[in-house]
């Protein structure tokens, strides 16, 4: 067992564990912040993505110790951050969701995406997006998001033959 | 004013008096009757008061409704609460949303699926809403001494014209919870042209916590003391523990016990396993990688996924072992046909794959339990946790919490099974959670399936016989769950000789309902084999399913509204822009199907790029019924079906070995994703049937939808899933 101090969403939190316990562990049984989701354990879900220093990461396989000083940002503290509070705002207005377990991780990708490329094109939203499976496929209404939080139009302008 | 729905609270307290008897009527739908007036509660206390065990309207006006039904997804939670509150006459921003606890003696039958959920209480519901008001209404008179008839209701206040007088509900719910509650069956509803809240687009009433990550679901409870368990089962089905390194299992850090659960031999319940608790999942998990089992492989351990092709080849040119349907004479039909086609068509064996893992969290104090888990049947799984702790099922009290995705699994008591097990011996809470690998390798899976199919073409280029030898899973005559053909599966009784039979191979694998049990397999086979008669009739595709669904009809013609199909069809073939010229590589593929008392076809375009292909676009068309109840999410369903339905056959298989199952990982049976999925177009066609659900039907026709557009694009007729283009040599 290790003490570490934590950055997390602006608070320090100490915690005592196994050092090559996950993040997503971490956060869910010893300091009781429950939104980022387990899903896979093996990052092929993105379920479980957080922001360290501003780079989505999929907690589940980021052993607590090489977390060091980063800032974590979870889907609990997304909503300090301008883009982040957007995109949970788009969100709502499109009404994402339907059994909502991936959201917080998609909402952690797609704020990732828009800190980094303010006006994404579908083909930015498909490459950052892609990691983030959704059970219930509600990729239409997540494309849609993402390009009301940008300011985008919101309609699937994807060219497709003939049309 | 706890008004706003983003304060949806998550469970409704024991404590509200009120009884609602509710009976499964014949033909499945749900009779309520209130059998005693609704008593004061502790929110009359405060001025307001219970009118039923739904509906509570706070002395401020607040109205807090119930939602009775499992949520995974489908957007039951809104909806339910909608239907009462449109009769209540609310508005719906004043409705707060409570979610019940299991409790079938006030709610009746709490299980979520089958799409069930619209026809069952589209009307039910709406009438717990309409007596409530009524008993506002009577209230009103009592007070103002005035008859009831010239008072109306609007916005959460009734009016009294006459005298321009009005009052708020909230003012008159402690006196109108003191009335005797009207028969739900003799109070009158809304003329629909008067809705404010169906039909008009609703948000998902938990959406603010989903953004914001707050704990909703089963994975999410934590209650003080409580232990983490993972449960390894044996990797064949039906194996049994002999025996297991505890010393070494034991040793690990954070491990408090490690123990066999013996299992009752019933995989919907328990079965077999060796239990590692620790003070973490993290930590147990981490313990079973030491795990080593001595397993009793059993009988199980000589299945294979290769055994069961070669059995179903055998059956082959063979007759049937059980004849499901005959109409005619389908063989001297054959015989005389112009063009005869034969083909056979495999579906392999897929697993659910909710995104949250099966989990249950359990309290077990003294002849008492309480617990959180994301079971849509939660009426079965209490039941079930009181025969295996021989305790009342009053004494069981089951949260029910919104489950992370569900799509026909969660049905069985499983995990319920587990956590109990372990609960008994541990003498704790605990948390049963499964891994990703626990999940896939021991699921309820959608069967696999053969079919060998016979059709001839006269002259004219119509369908005169069809023929189906479908081999499936089951023994002694009895299919395996969910692998089971209905008699009228199109095109029963749209051809004159047709003939449905079936053989039964003997399974070691649990089967079940996996989103459109049946048709999400059944649909993929009879409309790609359909498409093939179409090219060999020289017909339109679209054109040769529209004749079809207007051929006379023969033998018993099932519930299928042929004409509702025939709408749908010709609707997409508009919407789609069907037969419009499409740039080279580029190609449209159509289909049909009835399922749910859904009526759904789709157009579906790929455009082809080297050896790979990329679906484009999916235009739906649907028939259900005289009224989308919530238009936001009758589409989203649409939408997360056609696409489910595209990944199941982009790349999913469950492949048996040894009687183990191969895939443990996403990356091994991969669900659709964000660079995968194609724009969604859903029309909806309106006609005066009864309103019916969207969870499953505008799935099954994705998949031949896409299987057809592919073979317009290559010529290569997909006949297998997963679709495999280079084994086509395409
Ligand atoms: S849980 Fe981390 S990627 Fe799936
Ligand atoms: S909303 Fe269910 S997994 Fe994404």
């Amino acid at each position: 067992m290790t003490a570490y101090t934590l950055a997390i969403n602006g608070a320090a939190r100490t915690v005592d564990v196994d050092p090559a316990m996950p993040l997503l562990w971490v956060l869910r049984d010893e300091l009781d912040l429950k939104g980022t989701k387990f899903g896979c354990g093996v990052a092929q879900c993105g379920a479980c993505t957080v922001h360290l220093s501003g780079v989505p990461t999929r907690a589940c396989i980021t052993p607590i110790e090489s977390v060091g000083a980063r800032a974590i940002t979870t889907i609990e503290g997304i909503e300090q951050t301008a883009v982040g509070k957007q995109v949970q705002t788009a969100w709502l207005s499109i009404d994402v969701a339907q059994c909502g377990y991936c959201q917080a991780g998609q909402i952690m990708a797609a704020t990732a995406l828009l800190s980094a490329k303010p006006k994404p094109t579908d083909a930015d939203i498909d490459s950052a997006m892609d990691g983030n499976m959704c059970r219930c496929a509600t990729y239409p209404r997540i494309r849609a998001a993402i390009k009301e939080a940008a300011g985008l139009p919101t309609g699937d302008a994807r060219q497709i033959g003939g049309e | 004013m706890a008004s706003k729905p983003d304060h949806a609270s998550r469970e409704v307290s024991a404590s509200r008096r009120g009884f609602l008897k509710a009976s499964a009527a014949a033909g499945g739908g749900l009779l309520l009757s209130f059998s005693m007036p609704g008593l004061l509660d502790a929110s009359a206390q405060t001025g307001g008061g219970a009118l039923n065990v739904f509906v509570t309207i706070a002395a401020d006006g607040a109205v807090t409704i119930v939602s009775k039904n499992p949520e995974q997804g489908q957007g039951v939670q809104t909806m339910l609460p909608m239907l009462i509150a449109e009769e209540l006459d609310v508005d719906w921003k004043d409705v707060r949303v409570e979610q019940a606890m299991a409790d079938a003696a006030r709610y009746g039958r709490q299980a979520t699926g089958g799409s069930n959920c619209t026809p069952t209480h589209y009307e039910p519901m709406r009438r717990v809403g309409a007596a409530a008001r009524l008993m506002l209404v009577r209230a009103a008179a009592a007070q103002w001494g005035v008859p009831e008839a010239s008072l109306r209701t609007a916005s959460g206040r009734v009016h009294h014209d006459g005298s321009k007088r009005s009052i708020g509900y909230g003012e008159l719910a402690a006196r109108a919870a003191g009335i005797a509650p009207p028969d739900p069956a003799s109070v009158s509803l809304k003329n629909p042209k008067d809705f404010t809240i169906i039909g008009k687009p609703t948000k998902n009433v938990d959406a603010p916590r989903i953004v914001t990550g707050k704990p909703l679901y089963g994975i999410d409870v934590s209650v003080p003391g409580m232990l983490h368990a993972v449960y390894q089962k044996c990797p064949v089905f039906g194996g049994k523990a002999v025996s297991f390194n505890a010393d070494v299992v034991k040793a690990q850090p954070g491990v408090v016990d490690a123990f066999i659960v013996k299992g009752n031999g019933n995989p919907e319940e328990l079965l077999d396993g060796v239990a590692i608790v620790a003070n973490s999942w993290w930590r147990a998990e981490k313990a079973r990688e030491k795990l080593v089992v001595k397993w009793d492989e059993g009988a199980g351990a000589a299945h294979s996924s290769a055994g069961y092709a070669a059995g179903a080849a055998a059956f082959s040119g063979k007759t049937p072992e059980q004849s499901i349907r005959s109409d005619g004479d389908v063989d001297a039909a054959l015989g005389k046909a112009a063009k005869v086609v034969e083909a056979t068509y495999h579906y392999p064996f897929i697993a659910h794959g909710t995104l949250e893992p099966q989990v249950c969290v359990v309290n077990i104090t003294g002849d008492k339990a309480e617990l959180w888990t994301p079971s849509r049947m939660p009426g079965e799984a209490r039941a079930y946790v009181a025969r295996a702790l021989n305790i009342a099922e009053a004494d069981v009290k089951l949260h029910i919490v919104r489950a992370g995705g569900a799509f026909g699994r969660r049905r069985q008591s499983d995990f319920v099974a587990e956590a109990i097990a372990v609960a008994k011996v541990v003498k704790k809470p605990v948390k049963l959670l499964w891994s990703r690998a626990d999940d896939f390798q021991h699921d309820f899976y959608r069967p696999a399936g053969w079919h060998h199919f016979k059709a001839g073409i006269d002259s004219d280029g119509k369908l005169i016989a069809f023929k189906d030898h479908f081999v499936t899973f089951g023994e002694g005559g009895r299919f395996a769950p969910s692998a089971d053909i209905a008699a009228g599966e199109f095109p029963a009784s749209h051809v004159p000789n047709f003939a449905l039979g079936a053989s039964l191979i003997p399974l070691a694998a649990p089967t079940g309902p996996l989103r459109a049990p049946r048709s999400n397999a059944l649909g993929f086979a009879f409309q790609s084999f359909i498409d093939e008669l179409a090219h060999a009739a020289g017909k339109d595709q679209l054109q040769f399913r529209l004749d079809l669904l207007k051929t006379a009809r023969t033998g018993a013609p099932g519930n299928f509204d042929a004409n509702r199909m025939h709408a749908v069809l010709a609707k997409v073939g508009e919407t789609s822009g069907w037969g419009r010229k499409l740039p080279a590589g580029s190609a449209m593929g159509v289909a049909f199907y009835f399922s749910h008392q859904g009526y759904f076809a789709e157009v579906a375009q790929v455009a082809m790029s080297e050896r790979t292909f990329k679906v484009e676009k999916i235009w739906i068309v649907g028939d259900v019924g005289r009224q989308i109840v919530n238009p936001l999410h009758a589409t989203a369903m649409c939408e997360g079906s056609a696409l489910d339905g595209i990944g199941s056959a982009l790349g999913q298989k469950i492949t048996l070995e040894n009687g183990r199952v191969k895939e443990r990982t996403f990356a091994d049976h991969p669900f659709i994703r964000m660079s995968q999925a194609p724009k969604v177009q859903v029309d909806f066609l309106m006609s005066d049937n009864n309103p019916t659900g969207l969870g499953e039907p505008a799935l099954p026709p994705a998949i031949p939808a896409l299987c057809n557009a592919i073979f317009a694009a290559t010529g290569k007729r997909i006949r297998s899933l997963p679709i495999d283009l280079a084994a086509l040599g395409a």
